[in-house]
């Protein structure tokens, strides 16, 4: 992702690499092992599950017809939509947060309040979340005003969404905005150009790849949420993650993998999203050069 | 070490500020622009905190005030358990993911730079990977571990992978801050260990880098739900406080709870970035 992509260039080969390769591998095989474990092979075992057959054993490719059901379809036509709309409202309102945290004194205490902030607010996207909206604006008890459309799906949950994603955005997008140098504008000014040039044609594009990256990034963490929606809504599911939930609390003792199956339908959508992002990346770098 | 450290701090001093040399029609704008937004988002963020504040608040009667939801913190039952668990969770979760990570990012570092695209692809795949559907691929692996302690500190295992993005970011960041290999090879000519090298020499050149990981890593354990739920670990803290909101609507504990789990971490990190600071000017 481009959002960490920065750190990779600093890397230095040392003098002594390469000369006895085999044995420096040695050093990084905790790690592998490890993320191979925990990481890998769960991944393997959803695939794996998800396209044999459950009972028998043996290849089954036709479990992944339930995909195509119109029940589970619009599971993920729900996942798309709150996913979709959340990380690109956030994406866009979190970038002009990151503008006016950057743009201030870097020892200053609004950055600071803001990225402590951040770096609690988009991990708090849990259980906690969702009992601060049912206090602000819950349909029966909410301080400020009782909502209605607080349970309106996806615009309800949509705005619960945004109180984590903007955090994370401000955190991924901060460095890139930091990256900007002053010289730059310096250089747009004194060629004549307003700010607007300057945003249209320096600023803009050499900051939308890692906008872009941001934005697939938060619409990945939005596809993969699930304790929010959970504790606001748990009669009526309307995303994959909780339809994933139901599938694996109702298929204790039965030969079922609807879950598996539920699952890879999300790694297929979130491959999708990520090679969609390296080719536009692409396109982006080859302008940047 | 006062020379170390240095070294690391030079390239840092050279940002400079943003505002410096601006046209004042320019700054003007720029300033009323930040304070709207700051304004904006300030409420945004702030008031969904204070209704929960207020809520923790609510006495027995409705609009009263009382203080009772805070001492039900110790005394609701089930609850202190749950954040100790946590807590040890969490200890856990970020020694391991820095012992994992810290020496396996040094190393490639110095020794295999050609596999840090890789590597870096590995730390942040877990972004990309729902943690639901990493449950249910973990369901089987998980059994196995039961097999030998049911404890829910078995949960760290995953926990540390969730981990990786974030605590790969910040260690990233202070690792390329520094000069890495002149630093390891004036260790090495003077006789250092590999050990030396990365826990004497390069691990206190980047402890802010450190620090951040070990935090960020906590913020998550504190604020996980997916996998300890899925996986039925009751006792993790979330679980617990979603269990209570089932049980019993508009307990204030559950208010108190979330708001006191969310500044503590929000204060550590606070604390954190002027720790930073005092050491810079140092």
């Amino acid at each position: 992702m481009a959002v960490a992509a920065t750190t990779a260039a600093g890397a230095r080969p040392s003098v002594r690499a390469g000369r006895r390769p085999s044995a420096a591998w040695v050093g990084t095989v905790p790690f592998l092992g490890y993320v191979g474990v925990f990481l890998l092979l769960p991944t393997a075992i959803v695939i794996w599950n998800a396209i044999r057959n459950p009972v028998a054993g043996g290849l089954e490719l036709s479990n992944l017809k339930l995909l195509f059901d119109s029940a589970e379809r619009s599971y993920f036509t729900g996942s798309l939509e709150l996913s979709a709309g959340s990380s690109v409202i956030a994406a866009v309102l979190g970038a002009f947060l990151a503008y006016a945290v950057a743009s201030g004194n870097p020892d200053g205490i609004v950055r600071r309040l803001y990225l402590s902030g951040s770096g609690v607010l988009a991990q708090f996207g849990g259980v906690t979340l969702a009992f601060a909206f049912l206090a602000t604006i819950g349909p029966t008890s909410g301080v400020l005003f009782h909502a209605g459309w607080y349970y309106n799906f996806p615009w309800g949950i949509g705005l619960i969404y945004t109180y984590f994603q903007i955090p994370l955005m401000v955190l991924v997008f901060l460095p890139a905005i930091d990256g900007l140098k002053i010289q730059w504008r310096e250089a747009c000014e004194n060629l004549g150009g307003s700010t607007w040039d300057y945003w249209r044609h320096v600023g803009a594009p050499l900051l939308a790849p890692a906008f872009l990256g941001a934005t697939l990034l938060l619409f990945a963490n939005a596809l993969s949420a699930y304790a929010t929606i959970q504790a606001w809504e748990n009669q009526i599911s309307y995303t994959v993650p909780q339809q994933i939930y139901i599938a694996i609390s109702s298929e204790v003792g039965l030969a079922s993998n609807a879950a598996d199956v539920l699952a890879l339908g999300m790694v297929v959508m979130v491959a999708i999203i990520m090679i969609g992002y390296f080719l536009l990346q692409r396109r982006a770098a080859r302008w940047l050069r | 070490m006062a020379a170390l450290t240095s070294v690391g701090e030079t390239s840092l001093a050279g940002q400079g500020r943003r505002q410096g040399g601006m046209q004042a029609g320019r700054r003007r704008r720029l300033n009323l622009f930040r304070y709207l937004t700051f304004t904006v988002f300030g409420l945004f963020f702030l008031l969904p905190l204070l209704a929960t504040l207020r809520f923790s608040l609510e006495g027995k009667k409705l609009g009263t005030w009382s203080g009772a939801a805070w001492g039900q913190i110790v005394s609701y039952p089930g609850l202190l358990p749950a954040i100790e668990v946590t807590l040890e969770v969490a200890v856990i979760t970020c020694l391991v993911v820095l012992l994992l990570l810290v020496p396996t990012m040094i190393w490639i570092r110095l020794k295999v730079p050609g596999i840090s695209r890789v590597f870096e692809f590995l730390c942040l795949l877990p972004l990309t990977i729902p943690a639901i559907v990493l449950v249910v691929g973990l369901a089987p692996i998980y059994n196995k571990i039961e097999h030998y302690t049911v404890s829910a500190l078995a949960l760290f295992w995953v926990y540390v992978i969730l981990a990786l993005p974030y605590a790969y970011r910040a260690l990233a960041t202070g690792l390329g801050a520094i000069d890495v290999t002149t630093l390891s090879e004036a260790a090495r000519s003077l006789g250092a260990s590999w050990f030396t090298v990365m826990f004497r020499v390069i691990a206190p050149n980047m402890w802010q880098a450190i620090l951040n990981a070990l935090l960020l890593s906590s913020a998550l354990v504190l604020g996980e739900f997916t996998i300890a739920s899925i996986l039925n670990y009751n006792n993790i803290l979330q679980v617990t406080l979603f269990d209570i909101s089932r049980s019993t609507t508009n307990a204030g504990v559950l208010f108190s709870t979330s708001l006191a789990a969310l500044l503590f971490a929000f204060v550590l990190l606070l604390i954190l970035s002027y720790v930073g600071r005092r050491r810079g000017r140092g």
